[in-house]
């Protein structure tokens, strides 16, 4: 460390280059920490759980043609116990919506039918007693609906149901002390109590959109089979078959009758394509990001050899007359170095705070939380080190001029 | 002079294959990944009626009750079945059309093909002529049509294909929801980007597949798709949606001018307090009137990501550059002493420096090609994606223009601090250490 200050000095005769290295790495440093940080960001949503077991199940979606939207309750029914006697299929429901699907039911929910305001929003899911099984849901307290509780149900004139479940994290929200089990609560902005029967761990709403986050697991289940004009069909099948049942339930809805639609797109899909659908773009983001980082990273590396690799040139005559005055290898080795170091931590002081700055940017723009200072920090070390390492093979080079290079005239 | 500059710089260039390498790389990915943004969002916020979008507007009201209320809140979005049919009938614009999405289960005579749905618009006789939809064979509905709710259809290009090998269908019969319609036109390819009479419906879907008019689908109880907002007591039951306190429905007016916008505005003033005063409305009246590109603004079509995807472009080709300028610099203070020797030779510091210019440009026109070509990669890797604007990316002839004078035009300015610096430096001192 010593040589710090004869450094300076000659940076000062490198000054252009020298500001072009370090803005290079303080630019690098803030988009590379952005850019991790949107990374992490696409990646935790992308692994956030739908609280169902999501091997093993098939969703269909099904609309009727030319049957009236009032009398399709029977067919629904037909399709749903057709599906359940198939070889390979574990259990079966009709339901309104599911996870990731996109599109349901929202509505708010409250504990008391006189509040203005309700508490918190939900989902609703109309579902029968197979519910549990088909989705692989766990049942933390309380009891499933019993078969003789399920009513079929006019979509457009759904009340609300005297009994249903609801997941842990809308329980605890409603009643923060724990007891949401046996309590009364409103839901859809109605009057009607409805009585928590059961609770379950959790359970995601439709949407994977920003709007729907603040109430992401706050589900409700009623024992209701909705009629109307569409339905989604979700099927479990026993282990290792899902394949075949791909191909066996829509050839039996279709057997069974031909009035409905199964779209070629979206109609049936596993439910692994569903989560990749729901979440392409994310990924798609993620990817996109990395990549870039990657790029940067290594245009910057590029670019910090490529300029240390001159100054190694021009100053082989310097080096030379060092050398020849007793400087060893390792000497000149730690100047390039140390050099780069110098110029390193200028780029990540001023780059830090682009970064932060950057991301205050894209707070007000974009939906984007506020950069942790964690991936700066870490942006901070990969940028010194990479550094480091870029400097390294012009560095060594420089070393191993030889002391009579300072005879020699150019 | 200028054959002479250029073969220096190939030259010179020649001399570091691997710097020159990586500096036309570095502007190649930088240009290739700003164009490929760029053009997805040129495309994403281009202009849906080009030459009539300045004339067309989103007339809003404010129909709800006090509940809620805040003064100078955005009204709603959409408009009543009774405010959006008074506006229509009204007639103050040059056209005007009210419409929603919907899906209609068509019924096609071939015993081969299973019925299917078809997404399609319910909407009024101006639709046509307000939007300039080309035709293929045959035309819009009428007025009495609209009135007598007229079992009859215009269908898309498209869908005429499917259900009529592409010949003149008009006067065949297609069969939706167990009804019969007249099949009265057919449009032409048409496909207004972003989606912008109705978004409910994704920003850059498709056009619908069939045209029908409202009071038919309406009649008929054909399903409506799209959002619909409700106050006070009402609820969106199918039966009653005519008189129902729900908002469901999108109305558009073109006027003959843009300077007619005022007028028009008043007149919606003057419609709110009358329907103050009749007790239809409680609140203080509060009318906006967007033209469309500011309709497009207000509820954000370009979508979020496309946008942050833009800005990392142009901040990766910022480095990409700072990174060729350091290069460059280093490059040609190296060649101090052969400038100098030009210098001493008699060349003016301009001719030098246009000379080092001349190298630069090299590099910019190496790496704009380069970037030309990874931006038509890029695009095609957009194409590959699911989204709705997928299919939109294409490059055309502005953003082709764009792109080169992008790559020339920041490798010159990344060859100008450079060579500026090089062409600073005193010849004799030079000519001395040699």
């Amino acid at each position: 460390m010593l040589q710090i200050k004869p450094i300076l000095a000659a940076l000062k005769r490198h000054k252009a280059g020298t500001i072009l290295i370090a803005l290079q790495i303080a630019l690098t440093l803030a988009i590379v920490c952005n850019a991790l940080f949107i990374i992490q960001q696409r990646l935790d949503r992308i692994a956030r759980p739908t609280g169902m077991i999501e091997t093993d199940l098939l969703t269909l979606q099904n609309r009727w043609v030319g049957v009236d939207d009032e009398k399709t309750g029977p067919l629904i029914r037909a399709d749903v116990q057709a599906i359940r006697q198939l070889p390979g299929v574990e259990d079966a429901i009709s339901i309104n919506s599911y996870p990731l699907r996109g599109g349901g039911w929202s509505t708010g929910v409250r504990t008391n039918p006189d509040a203005k305001k309700s508490e918190t929003h939900t989902t609703q899911y109309f579902v029968d007693d197979h519910a549990l099984a088909t989705m692989g849901l766990k049942l933390v307290a309380g009891r499933n609906f019993r078969s003789d509780e399920i009513v079929e149900m006019d979509p457009k004139a759904v009340v609300a149901s005297s009994q249903i479940m609801v997941t842990k994290t809308l329980a605890d929200k409603l009643f923060p002390d724990g007891s949401g089990l046996g309590k009364v609560v409103y839901v859809d902005d109605g009057t009607k109590p409805s009585t928590i029967i059961g609770i379950v761990e959790r359970l995601e709403v439709p949407w994977n959109s920003s709007w729907s986050d603040t109430f992401l697991d706050n589900a409700v289940l009623l024992p209701y089979q909705l009629t109307g004009g569409g339905t989604s069909y979700m099927v479990r099948s026993k282990p290792g078959q899902l394949a075949a049942i791909t191909k066996s339930v829509p050839e039996t809805l279709y057997k069974l009758n031909r009035m409905r639609v199964i779209p070629s797109e979206r109609g049936v899909r596993t439910y692994d394509v569903v989560r990749a659908q729901a979440y392409k773009s994310d990924r798609g983001m993620a990817i996109l990001m990395g990549v870039v980082c990657l790029v940067l990273l290594a245009i910057t590396a590029a670019g910090i050899v490529g300029l240390t690799s001159f100054w190694v040139g021009q100053r082989r005559k310097q080096i030379g007359v060092r050398r020849a005055l007793g400087a060893t290898q390792r000497d000149i080795l730690s100047y390039f170095m140390t050099e780069n170091l110098l110029i390193g931590v200028a780029g990540v002081v001023v780059g830090a705070l682009l970064a932060i700055g950057m991301n205050l940017w894209l707070v007000t723009q974009f939906e984007m939380a506020r950069l942790s200072l964690v991936y700066v920090a870490v942006g901070v070390v990969a940028l010194l080190l990479l550094g480091q390492g870029a400097v390294l093979a012009p560095a060594m080079r420089a070393a191993r001029v030889p002391p009579v290079e300072a005879t020699r005239s150019v | 002079m200028f054959g002479y500059y250029l073969d220096l710089a190939l030259r010179s260039l020649r001399r570091n294959k691997t710097l020159t390498a990586l500096m036309v790389l570095a502007i190649a990915l930088g240009i290739g990944a700003s164009m490929t943004t760029l053009t997805v969002l040129h495309v994403l916020s281009g202009d849906p009626m080009p030459g009539r979008s300045a004339t067309l507007f989103y007339p809003q009201l404010d129909p709800q009750d006090m509940d809620g209320y805040e003064p100078g809140k955005e009204p709603m979005q959409q408009v009543t079945w009774i405010d959006g049919m008074n506006l229509l009938h009204a007639k103050r614009g040059l056209h005007q059309a009210l419409m929603t999405g919907g899906a209609v289960p068509v019924q096609p005579a071939q015993s081969g093909m299973d019925p299917f749905y078809a997404d399609a618009r319910y909407t009024s006789d101006d639709f046509f002529a307000m939007f300039q939809v080309p035709f293929l064979f045959g035309r819009g509905w009428s007025e009495a049509d609209d009135n007598d709710k007229a079992r009859v259809v215009v269908i898309t290009r498209t869908l005429n294909d499917k259900l009529f090998a592409g010949k003149d269908s008009t006067g065949q019969t297609l069969r939706m929801g167990d009804s019969a319609f007249r099949v009265i036109g057919v449009l032409d390819s048409w496909r207004p980007n972003p989606h912008f009479y109705d978004m409910n419906m994704g920003n850059y879907v498709a056009s619908e597949d069939v045209f029908l008019p409202l009071t038919t689908a309406r009649e008929l109880r054909f399903d409506h798709n799209g959002s619909m907002d409700c106050w006070g007591t009402g609820g969106g039951d199918e039966e009653h949606l005519e008189t129902a306190p729900c908002v469901w429905l999108q109305f558009w007016v073109q006027l003959s001018s843009t300077g007619d916008a005022a007028a028009y505005k008043e007149y919606l003033l003057h419609y709110s307090q009358e329907q103050k005063a009749m007790g239809r409305f409680q609140r203080p009246p509060n009318v906006r009137l967007p033209a469309l590109m500011e309709w497009l603004d207000i509820n954000k079509v370009v979508p979020g990501d496309v946008r942050l995807q833009t800005w990392l472009a142009f901040g990766f080709l910022l480095v990409c550059l700072v990174n060729t300028v350091g290069l460059m610099l280093a490059k040609f203070l190296r060649r101090s002493g052969e400038l100098g020797v030009r210098r001493a030779l008699g060349a003016s510091k301009r001719e030098v420096f246009a000379q080092l210019l001349v190298e630069s440009g090299v590099i910019g026109l190496a790496g704009g090609a380069g970037g030309l070509l990874l931006a038509f990669l890029g695009l095609w890797l957009v194409r590959k994606q699911p989204s709705d604007y997928a299919a939109l990316a294409h490059l055309d002839m502005s953003m082709l223009l764009i792109t080169f004078l992008l790559a020339v035009g920041s490798s010159l300015l990344a060859g100008l601090l450079p060579a500026w610096r090089a062409c600073q430096i005193t010849p004799a001192l030079q000519l001395k250490s040699q």
